[in-house]
């Protein structure tokens, strides 16, 4: 989930990127860009990027992949990462879990004054937290296990039915200054999340109706699942965001690992819903074969990455500048994505992380 | 489906039929996060079934509470981890003394509904997906013969049961072919608080205890055969397995 207050955001350390950006400003497309707003997630429109971009409804993806295919799904459910807190001394302050819980740790970023109405990168520092330090979260005692800047490490003391009970009275999702209205958790879950790991939703999967996936399983296209950890996308503090994303917790399950090799197996192509999905099978694979469990993703994408498992994906629609367009750029070329971001913005579509999607597959 | 290791969500349980369930699925090995309203009853459950070494959560939460339906399922999956069996076990037979149909407040019905019929809908959308994806889910409705037989005085429960029945046929039906099971049991009368509620005179000794009906609903969660999905089945008439 990219806030679109990143649209303009250009990595000064990605020079390709930096030429897309530089293309796509002086695009027709440009002039007329890409509006971040919600859609419903049964009318979610698809540009299918290929040497002629094409317009379709997500809907539609049953008929778009072949008999044989492999999609892939991260079923990680979104946690309400976004989570009021205070010092001993009384200063308060939002703790955003950035990755899933581990027993009693909670892993983050501090944020100050100020709420997700207020883009990340205005809000006022946190106060201030040192290793050993009592706060108080989600109405519960913890201790600081270590501070550097204002990513923590907390241990809360209490056990684990108080623990899930709390976060669930007191977090909100995260959400960011472009949608002012406070997000429902049920708003960024997709239909087939289980364990809640994801600090911001992997939200590529959510047009994913009960329709469009047993029309899927008609269609001889199999399904599988793992689950990774989607951490945040913004921290509010510019080094911090500049190393995003962070390593992220990942689990593939022996019987997804299967069906992998069973896709290959018949010429079927792997399509990834979601970058999230491409990190953690791409990080299994970093070093050989395709393995089954668990693992942390350290990987980082881009043009140049050449993908061992992955075919294809399907994603929302990033414009260059962003680190999802970058990874998109590893599998399709930057023109073809330019073309397929200019149809999407002829017809209106959206860029919102609950918005339109686009679908690149090898022909 | 074999029980250990599973991960099992029961709701309304901290007492009577769902306690029994979450007692035997922990004892047959399963991970279970036990959901009711009271946290008293329901933390003494826990504790009790820890104690005798099953592995056991509490979850508060109001099953017939819109915005308590991720929370719950939330809570207990980060607690116990992925989930294959939910028994939608929690209902209400709306006020009693029980009264006829005729005379019960239309947001008495509703509020049944919410509990008995709404509430079960919403939870099964939120567990049913990743159960489907992963191929493998049983999800048990508790049903009641007040579901077949029109009793005056049960309507706003009826009524629900009735719906609650149909609900499980057509998710049984969509589901085809993912693996997930949908179940219906009609428990039969058993010596409930909930039974001593609507029928406060009623021999006791010619009820059902919890303990035994939950045994079969075990059998049923783990016989994918002779309990196929979509099937309404009657504890009564299920012969135990050996």
């Amino acid at each position: 989930m990219t806030p679109a207050v990143k649209l303009a955001v250009v990595r000064d350390d990605a020079r390709a990127a930096q030429a897309a950006s530089d293309a796509w400003a002086a695009s027709e497309a440009a002039r007329e860009p890409l509006a971040a707003r919600e859609v419903d997630r049964h009318r979610v429109r698809l540009v299918v990027i290929g040497a002629a971009p094409r317009l379709e409804r997500f809907a539609a993806l049953p008929e778009l992949l072949r008999r044989g295919d492999l999609v892939v799904v991260n079923d990680a459910a979104t946690l309400p990462a976004s989570l009021p807190g205070r010092t001993e001394d009384g200063r308060g302050f939002e703790l955003r879990l950035s990755g899933p819980i581990d027993a009693g740790r909670l892993f983050g970023v501090l944020l100050g004054a100020g709420d997700h109405r207020t883009r990340t990168e205005l809000r006022g520092a946190p106060p201030p937290v040192a290793a050993g330090e009592r706060v108080t979260v989600a109405g519960l005692p913890a201790t600081v296990a270590s501070a550097a800047g204002r990513r923590v490490e907390l241990v809360v003391r209490a056990d684990a039915d108080a623990l899930w009970q709390a976060l669930y009275a007191a977090g909100a999702p995260v959400q960011y200054a472009h949608r002012p209205a406070p997000l429902a958790l049920w708003s960024v879950q997709t239909g087939y999340a289980g364990r809640p790991w994801a600090a911001e939703m992997p939200s590529a999967g959510r047009p994913l109706t009960w329709d469009t996936m047993l029309g899927l399983t008609r269609a001889g296209v199999a399904l599988a699942s793992l689950t990774h950890a989607a951490g945040l996308s913004s921290t509010g503090d510019e080094g911090l965001d500049r190393a995003l994303p962070w390593p992220e917790r990942y689990e593939i399950p022996r019987r997804t690992v299967a069906a992998i090799a069973e896709a290959r197996g018949r010429g079927g192509r792997v399509i990834a819903v979601g970058t999230s999905v491409v990190r953690a099978l791409e990080a299994a694979a970093e070093h050989g074969e395709l393995r089954a469990g668990s693992g942390t993703a350290t990987v980082r994408l881009d043009a140049s990455y050449r993908p061992r498992v992955v075919a294809g994906l399907v994603s929302g629609l990033h414009v260059p500048g962003e680190s999802h367009f970058e990874l998109l750029s590893a599998f399709a070329p930057v023109d073809q994505l330019r073309a397929g971001l200019a149809l999407a913005a002829a017809h209106r579509l959206s860029s919102h992380e609950l918005g339109d999607a686009c679908l690149i597959v090898p022909a | 489906m074999n029980i250990q290791g599973q991960g099992a969500l029961v709701t309304g349980a901290s007492r009577g039929l769902g306690r029994a369930l979450a007692e035997q699925l922990a004892a047959r090995g399963a991970r279970v996060a036990l959901v009711a309203r009271e946290v008293g009853p329901l933390r003494d459950t826990v504790a009790q079934i820890r104690a005798r070494g099953g592995d056991a959560h509490a979850v508060i939460g109001d099953i017939a509470d819109k915005t308590a339906i991720h929370a719950i399922a939330g809570q207990a999956q980060g607690l116990i981890g992925e989930i294959a069996i939910a028994i939608h076990n929690a209902s209400t037979l709306g006020p009693t003394p029980l009264r006829l149909l005729l005379d019960t407040e239309c947001e008495d019905l509703a509020a049944v509904l919410e509990t008995n019929l709404v509430g079960p809908f919403r939870l099964t959308k939120v567990l049913a997906g990743a159960m489907a994806i992963r191929g493998a889910g049983v999800i048990v409705h508790i049903s009641s013969d007040a579901a077949v037989e029109p009793y005056p005085r049960w309507g706003a429960y009826a009524v629900s049961k009735a719906a609650q029945d149909h609900l499980s046929r057509i998710l049984a039906a969509e589901l085809d072919g993912t693996g997930v099971r949908v179940l219906a049991v009609d428990p039969g009368e058993m010596d409930t608080v909930m039974h001593a509620d609507a029928i406060p005179d009623a021999d006791r000794a010619s009820l059902a205890a919890p303990a035994a009906v939950a045994a079969k609903i075990v059998q049923m969660i783990e016989d994918g055969a002779r309990a196929p999905s979509g099937a309404r089945l009657v504890a009564a008439r299920w012969e135990a397995t050996p």
